[in-house]
């Protein structure tokens, strides 16, 4: 290891001791504040040092690491997204009985893993980090040891998640006996010599798209998602939806990327059928429900397949939608879970529709925030999330996608049919239930990405200069 | 920049209205009608001091929005969008005014809705690129949800959903139709824009051309309404509150009548001639088919309703006639029916405020209790008839005239709605205003702000009836320059497709006489 190459690794150094460090504080004294704080700005520090390390990219460090534009991106999308979650965790965390200071270490190692995926350029380092990431969220999502919804939707994910690291796994050794190597660049250079795909290589893949839509919660491997989302914590439930998605997308679209996967007809086809599948379960599935929690689970069962479209496109300018998409698809998802853990509290958890029933009149801002996360997800202009959707759109279009396309404009009106009611809730008559108090953090919190989403909207070209600069693959 | 102020003064109004609102209702009110009255004053002033001028754009202003995608802030004003900025403000203050006693829950954030809406409808009349209306064509759609869906009436939920949905997803089909131009465009000259200018006259496949265009015609044919896509207008029209109607009937139908004119017919000059049969036989069963069922309605804001379904069918007959008189007409009829059918629900919101109800079978009889209310409703029906003296007459005449040019069947089925006009707006007058009472309603006549807002639209249909002169002059050039373009298009495809013929005769020629 070079001086170079520690330099790259700074991030994920920081990421890796704030946990030890939290571990050998809580053994001494207990401050759930202290904890709070440092982690806070644990996070902070690590989202810093990227900007140290981009004069030096790109970098690649044999064999099990990549540090480029791209990866630095969905690291930093990674890490904000953390630190957006772990700000709002903290009324919410408070609350709960027991020890609660060990929910910022866990946040912390799902971090690590997440982040590992960014950089991932070997299939060790592939699982090792969706392993690291995964085994943190069972502790997460079961977090609240009290309640049986809580543990039911950990026992679940545990079982579930285990599965599909096995099919991931098993995928990686198919693939590995037939090339002889792990490491993502070796492979598309076997490849070449063992095109066409033979059925051990393709079985290979298949299996590790299995795992894979596990993570990602594509049709047809989403059942687990709506009780999971229910179950967790609302602040965790935000970080599954995000940084967990998020993580696992980056490396799906490197290595989809790196094979040129897009030019093969039956992983063409598969995908294709697995994206309109997943938009339209999604959206119709969420019709019917009435708790947000679950219905925002099934949401982002469609959003991943709006994303999905993007790995079709097989051009860079589709990886720079898909970065954009992303970016807004967190805030927003972020916002309206934010809004949800900031008005639970530990006895009462706001997730049925008419717990939301005249926010408006009572919290006017947050109820403001939470309107324009729906909007934002309804793809509505003046938000960040019809500025992404446009990009998307135009560059399925420029590849010719058409059904993919339309497919997506019909769920686009099937969204709004339920995001619309969730909104017509929060503005009709306000009942009488009482709200939890705000704190100061949640509040600035919330606004921010309030006006993340707005600024998004209007004016996002400055983003998408930068995502053009950097993002290549 | 004075075109880009008009938008920033609105919504800084929308913003100030909303914060204000929490400590003083009076605020929001005065806020509204100040920032509207400003952009009126800037807006006259400015036809005013201006010389007639033989540029095709009078102003013209364009910034970069996100370069990236060759999307830019280019807003533009002639003769059309400026006739349609004087309306959307003349009505825009009304519709302040006569909200003044109605709406008494959350002014502020009534007027933040108001004035949204109206700075989206601004926008929509000002974009020359197609990416920027698109932006303000969905800017108007939710504040306008929420006009419906808080200060509605009784079903306001299901009628506030279906608007939404309905114009939603008609917008999304033409998103879709602007980005394939946008990259047929990017085939062709490999310029990426969304700068309406410069897509003018994309070459490409008719059949092509036709897809997108209905794509177009999906989202304004939604908006205008066209008959079998009207569903969602009487729910609209009849829940919304006051200002919501007025804002609906006068201004949001509008937006598709202007995208016709603006978008489908220079965008798609030999497509739309094509479609030109259907679109016609669309305005006549949409006149016929508008004029029944206001003529069923019991409910008297639902006929009202109903009324606009059939004069908007003027509209899209006018449209695709393809001839001046025609045109003018459709300018006269959109500001006409503006003024007309937005009084006409303002009477019924003074109505409903009096004797809550809006039911026909229980009025009768009431010209002797609110003699003055009767003689306003007595005038707009007379205008909604086409009594000649007002502006429907003109608008009516002049596209019956353009439309004999073109279609002679059309026109003599469309000069039928006259008379279906002629029965429903006398029954509105038999049943509310004379015959017997039916009910003994307690109720005075109208106070002093409501005649104030009657009287200015009594005389603006009255001088759109006697002098229609200054509309049409001004909004001469721009519909001259929309037909030139469409006539100068249309027949250099057929000097092309000539050409072609001579050229394949020749090779034709050149192959047999090889042979021989």
């Amino acid at each position: 290891m070079t001086e170079r190459d520690f330099l790259c690794l700074t991030p994920f150094l920081i990421i890796a001791i704030a946990p030890v460090v939290i571990m050998i504080v809580i053994s001494i004294l207990r401050n759930y504040r202290v904890v709070y704080g440092f982690s806070v700005l644990s996070l902070l520090a690590a989202f810093g040092s990227i900007f140290f390390i981009l004069p030096s990219v790109p970098h690649t460090i044999e064999p099990l690491f990549i540090i480029d534009g791209y990866s630095m991106f969905f690291l930093g999308i990674i890490i904000i997204s953390a630190l957006l979650v772990t700000l709002l965790s903290y009324d919410y965390i408070k609350q709960l009985d027991g020890v609660k200071e060990e929910y910022y270490i866990i946040i912390f190692t799902s971090t690590l893993g997440a982040s590992l995926l960014a950089v991932a350029n070997h299939f060790v380092l592939f699982f090792l980090g969706i392993e690291t990431l995964s085994i943190s969220l069972y502790i997460l999502i079961a977090f609240q040891r009290s309640k049986s919804n809580s543990i039911e939707a950990g026992i679940k994910y545990l079982i579930l998640a285990s599965v599909s690291s096995a099919f991931l796994l098993f995928g990686m050794a198919l693939t590995y006996t037939a090339f002889g190597t792990m490491q993502f660049g070796a492979i598309v250079a076997a490849l070449v010599i063992h095109d066409p795909l033979s059925t051990l290589v393709l079985s290979g893949f298949g299996m590790m798209m299995v795992g894979i839509g596990f993570k990602l919660a594509l049709v047809p491997f989403h059942m687990w998602t709506p009780d999971v989302y229910q179950g967790a914590p609302a602040p965790v439930s935000a970080y599954i939806a995000t940084v967990s998605k998020g993580a696992v997308m980056a490396i799906l679209i490197r290595f989809f990327f790196i094979l040129r996967g897009f030019n093969n007809h039956y992983l063409f086809f598969a995908i294709s059928g697995i994206a309109i599948l997943s938009m339209f379960v999604g959206n119709i599935l969420a019709i019917r429900q009435k708790n947000i929690k679950r219905l925002l689970g099934y949401s982002s069962i469609a959003n991943m397949g709006y994303l999905t479209i993007i790995l079709l496109t097989g051009s860079n300018k589709g990886v720079q939608a898909s970065i954009f998409y992303l970016i807004s698809y967190f805030f927003t998802t972020i916002g309206a879970f934010g809004v949800i853990s900031l008005l639970s509290t530990c006895e009462f958890e706001a997730e049925k529709i008419e717990d939301f029933k005249g926010l408006f009149w009572k919290r006017p801002w947050i109820a403001i925030v939470f309107t324009l996360s729906l909007l934002s997800l309804a793809g509505i202009p003046l938000t960040a999330g019809f500025i992404a959707k446009f990009y998307v759109i135009l560059e399925g279009m420029k590849a010719g996608l058409m059904v993919l396309i339309i497919s997506m404009i019909i769920n686009s009106v099937i969204g709004l049919y339920y995001y619309l009611r969730i909104i017509t809730t929060l503005f009709s008559t306000a009942s009488e239930a009482k709200l939890p108090e705000l704190s100061l953090i949640g509040n600035i919190t919330l606004a921010l990405i309030g006006i993340s989403i707005l600024v998004l909207g209007i004016y996002p070209g400055w983003l998408i200069d930068i995502i053009v600069r950097f993002v290549t693959l | 920049m004075i075109l880009i102020y008009l938008i920033v003064i609105l919504l800084a109004g929308a913003f100030l209205a909303w914060i204000t609102g929490k400590q003083n209702p009076v605020r929001p009110r005065i806020i509204s009608l100040v920032a509207l009255s400003i952009d009126l004053i800037i807006i006259i002033l400015y036809v005013l001091q201006s010389t007639p001028s033989n540029k095709d754009w009078l102003i013209d202003i364009k910034l970069d929005w996100i370069p990236a995608f060759g999307i830019s802030l280019h807003l533009a004003l002639d003769g059309l969008s400026l006739v349609m900025l004087i309306l959307t403000f003349f009505l825009g203050i009304i519709s302040v005014i006569i909200s003044w006693k109605e709406i008494n829950s959350k002014v502020g954030f009534f007027h933040f809705n108001l004035l949204l809406i109206l700075a989206g409808i601004t926008g929509v009349f000002l974009s020359l690129d197609l990416f920027l209306f698109y932006f303000f064509w969905e800017l108007m759609l939710v504040p306008m949800y929420f006009l419906i869906g808080i200060w509605g009436h009784e079903n306001r939920t299901a009628a506030s959903n279906k608007f939404f949905l309905y114009t939603q997803a008609s917008g999304l089909l033409m998103f879709i139709s602007i980005i394939a131009l946008y990259f047929i465009h990017v085939h062709s000259t490999g310029v990426y824009t969304f700068d309406y200018l410069q897509l003018l006259g994309t070459a490409m496949p008719s059949s092509t051309g036709m897809m997108i265009m209905l794509g177009f015609l999906a989202a304004f044919l939604v908006k205008l309404p066209v008959v079998p896509l009207h569903n969602w207008l009487p729910d609209a029209h009849t829940e919304a509150p006051t200002a919501g109607s007025l804002i609906l009937a006068a201004l949001l139908l509008k937006t598709g009548a202007y995208g016709l004119l603006r978008f489908i017919v220079p965008l798609f000059p030999s497509e739309s001639v094509v479609f030109a049969p259907i679109g016609m036989l669309l305005g006549v069963v949409g006149i016929l088919y508008g004029a029944k069922l206001a003529f069923a309605q019991t409910d008297l804001k639902r006929l009202v309703a109903y009324t606009s379904v059939s004069h908007m069918g003027f509209v899209i007959l006018g449209v695709f006639s393809f001839n001046e008189l025609a045109y003018q007409g459709v300018v006269i009829q959109m500001i006409a029916h503006g003024i007309s059918t937005g009084a006409l629900f303002v009477l019924v919101g003074q109505l409903y405020e009096r004797i809550h109800t809006r039911d026909i079978n229980k009025m009768g009889g009431l010209w002797e209790k609110a003699p003055v209310m009767g003689a306003v409703g007595l005038i707009f029906s007379m205008a909604s008839l086409g009594l000649p003296g007002l502006g429907n007459f003109i608008a009516e005449l002049l596209i019956l005239i353009g439309a004999f040019k073109a279609n002679v069947l059309m026109s003599c089925l469309a000069s039928l709605g006259l008379i279906a006009a002629t029965i429903y707006s006398l029954r509105i007058v038999q049943k509310v205003f004379l015959g017997k009472a039916n009910t003994d309603w307690k109720m005075n006549d109208l106070t002093l702000r409501e005649k104030i807002v009657s009287a200015s639209l009594v005389i603006a249909i009255v001088w759109l009836g006697l002098f229609p002169r200054p509309v049409l002059n001004t909004a001469k050039p721009a519909l001259l320059k929309t037909l030139n373009k469409q006539k100068e298009i249309t027949f250099h495809d057929r000097i092309i497709t000539n050409k072609i013929n001579i050229v394949k005769n020749l090779l034709l020629f050149s192959e047999i006489e090889k042979k021989d």
